[in-house]
């Protein structure tokens, strides 16, 4: 049974690791050495980094996406906790209302809005700016926002509200000192699935810009080209996926942790 | 420290159910007051309603003699000390009892000295760098007992605090708590559903049920005294057994024989017009072994003496419970005392007894026995209202 439970697990992990890896290893082989059907790169170089980073469209665009990707998150993270916790501690009409609009949107297909967002924006002169891609991932990122912090604060015991107000504080203060502290795991995670979800869309990043003025490093990328109309920018773009996967994969690392920990452990009983 | 007036304090939920109807209640400064009963009888509500926490839907609420019924818990100056503790679980200890003081900006070597003199006083000393989840249960407890009494509130609430602690530490958190409130001396108000609690620790009882107040006393007075049924059945442990009886011109007739009845207590049965059925209660504790009366040379000519089989013995080291199956006419079917035994009634087909016996008692199972008791231990019952008529009428 042990060992059955073994070979399913790499199976999964090799289904899962082996596009990686194989994006990883093109972006170390020489150009000259992409078609000669080894897996592992024969001749190592560093070219296609050296190359992405000379080009100034892709470090603009790294930058866009840093940018667009923190604001969006920090917006949607900042309405997100105040709409999740009014939903998970307050009785209001339309609380319902409130989580089945938000589900409504996130299922809602995207593809289908980006003709009438594209139209709305340019006679707004949102189209190719960065507000233009805020907006629309805040969108998007909200409802994901209140889901998962709306579980999260209804996590949190009620009795240690009562406690902070019976010892003397203030709403704020009760929110400021005992609930946020307790709601940073959550926080954090949700903002980490935020900026996931901004820094991996292509299709708004693709649609409503023009210029590297706006267009984040997802984008960027499906406009590179090789240095000559004969080469193939292949390196540069398997170059290119590790640099914006990289990020990610360290967020999760070094949040997972903490994610996970739990911080509520121990304020009641058990 | 103040005294808590509760003035026909009413209880409404927007759905239209009554949680607390017309509650009066003077709580003396100082005092150490219960509030008791079945679950959903409204006295944690009544709690919430003192601290702030839920409004108050009619009448008033004075601490210390000003009406506070609109003001923040915060503005009340009144700690509580939750059941499932509600510590502070991303703070220390000393974090957790000198949070009231933090927030009402005391200067913090000032605070610093009030934590450690708490921490003494709870013996907790040792623990004040450590969080709450490092903490058992019992220490915990007396933490958030800490976080309570750091600021000399005017009273302190609690609300069902030993509930969640293992029957030895719950023993020994009760005497501490009753120790510290001598020590302190600040008004408190308890709630609980444990009678046992209420009867050890509380100067007065409040004893409630579905929203109402049922009797306010000392212990003393709710066990010797009930005023219904209901407070009979739910105040004593083993509870009181209830039995059919029926009223005759010289006393009663009941399935234990005739019991006569004292001239005060056929004054009071007359007064309060009673129907010839009733219900007899006495309690576990009225019943002893005739055998080891007789053996030990005491008059029992004035007690009455019946026999029946022991079903079940449960022998405690220090006292004997025993079960007697009285076969025959069925038990007594009330909605009082199916609330005050919170759904454990018996068999109801049959009609079994609890005597409290003495350890040297020969009781032993499937052996017949001989019991004797005071008539004057008797209580009667009215079975539609469940009064107990053997109390004289209130003027």
């Amino acid at each position: 049974m042990k060992a059955r439970w073994t070979i399913i697990n790499i199976i999964v992990t090799l289904y899962a690791l082996i596009p990686v890896v194989w994006i990883a290893s093109l972006s170390f082989k020489d150009p000259s050495t992409f078609t000669d059907g080894s897996f592992f790169p024969t001749k190592w170089t560093w070219k296609n980094y050296a190359g992405i980073f000379a080009n100034d469209d892709f470090t603009r665009g790294l930058f866009n996406s840093i940018g667009i990707g923190l604001i969006s998150t920090v917006i949607a993270i900042l309405i997100g906790t105040m709409a999740a916790y009014a939903v998970a501690r307050l009785r209001f009409p339309g609380r319902a209302a409130v989580l089945g609009f938000s589900l409504l949107i996130s299922m809602f297909p995207q593809i289908s809005l980006v003709t009438p967002l594209f139209q709305i924006e340019r006679s707004l002169g949102l189209f190719n700016t960065w507000l233009g891609l805020i907006l629309p991932y805040i969108t998007f990122a909200l409802p994901l926002t209140i889901f998962t912090l709306s579980n999260f604060f209804k996590e949190i015991p009620w009795d240690l509200e009562k406690a902070a107000k019976m010892d003397g504080a203030t709403p704020m203060q009760a929110f400021r000192l005992v609930i946020a502290p307790l709601a940073t795991p959550g926080v954090v995670t949700t903002a980490i699935l935020a900026f996931i979800v901004c820094w991996n869309d292509f299709l708004f990043a693709i649609s409503l810009t023009s210029s590297s003025a706006a267009r984040t490093a997802p984008a960027t990328i499906s406009y590179f080209t090789g240095s000559s109309q004969f080469e193939d920018p292949t390196g540069s773009i398997a170059a290119a996926a590790v640099v914006i996967t990289v990020p990610i994969v360290i967020f999760v690392l070094l949040f997972q942790r903490r994610i996970v920990s739990g911080l509520t452990s121990g304020a009641v009983k058990g | 420290m103040a005294e808590i007036a509760l003035k026909g304090v009413t209880k409404r939920y927007p759905d239209g159910t009554t949680a607390v109807k017309d509650f009066n209640l003077t709580i003396a400064d100082g005092e150490f007051v219960i509030l008791v009963g079945p679950s959903g009888c409204g006295k944690s509500t009544t709690l919430n309603m003192i601290a702030g926490l839920e409004d108050i839907t009619e009448g008033d609420l004075l601490i210390g003699g000003d009406k506070v019924n609109e003001r923040a818990p915060r503005d009340r100056d009144i700690a509580m000390v939750f059941q499932s503790y509600a510590l502070y679980p991303h703070m220390t200890v000393r974090e957790n009892i000198g949070f009231p003081l933090r927030l009402s900006k005391m200067d913090k070597t000032e605070a610093n000295a009030k934590i450690e003199e708490v921490a003494k006083i709870l013996d907790i000393e040792t623990l004040l760098d450590r969080r709450p989840a490092n903490l058992s249960g019992g220490q915990r407890q007396r933490v958030a007992m800490g976080r309570a009494i750091v600021r000399d509130p005017k009273a302190f609430l609690m609300d069902e605090p030993l509930s969640n602690l293992d029957a030895k530490l719950r023993v020994q958190m009760r005497t501490m708590i009753s120790r510290l409130q001598n020590q302190l001396g600040t008004t408190t108000v308890y709630v609980t559903h444990d009678q046992t609690e209420a009867m050890t620790l509380g100067d007065r009882i409040v004893l409630m049920r579905r929203g109402l107040i049922q009797q306010v006393g000392t212990p003393e007075e709710l066990y010797g005294h009930p005023r219904n049924l209901f407070v009979a059945g739910f105040i004593g442990s083993p509870s009181m057994n209830f039995l059919p009886a029926r009223l005759t011109p010289s006393g009663m007739t009941t399935l234990l024989g005739d019991i006569p009845m004292t001239a005060g207590t056929r004054r009071a049965v007359d007064e309060h017009k009673a129907p010839e059925e009733v219900i007899m209660g006495i309690r576990p504790e009225a019943f002893e072994d005739a055998e080891l009366l007789r053996s030990a040379g005491v008059d029992i000519s004035e007690r009455r003496v019946f026999s029946g089989t022991v079903d079940i013995l449960e022998s405690l080291g220090a006292e004997k419970y025993a079960y007697i199956d009285l076969e025959g006419a069925g038990a007594i079917k009330s909605d009082h005392l199916a609330e005050a035994m919170q759904g454990n009634v018996a068999d109801e087909r049959r009609v079994q007894l609890v005597a409290r016996l003495d350890a040297k008692s020969g009781a032993r199972e499937g052996a017949r026995i001989d019991l004797a008791f005071d008539p004057s231990m008797v209580h009667i019952f009215e079975p539609g209202t469940g009064a107990n008529l053997t109390e004289p009428l209130p003027s």
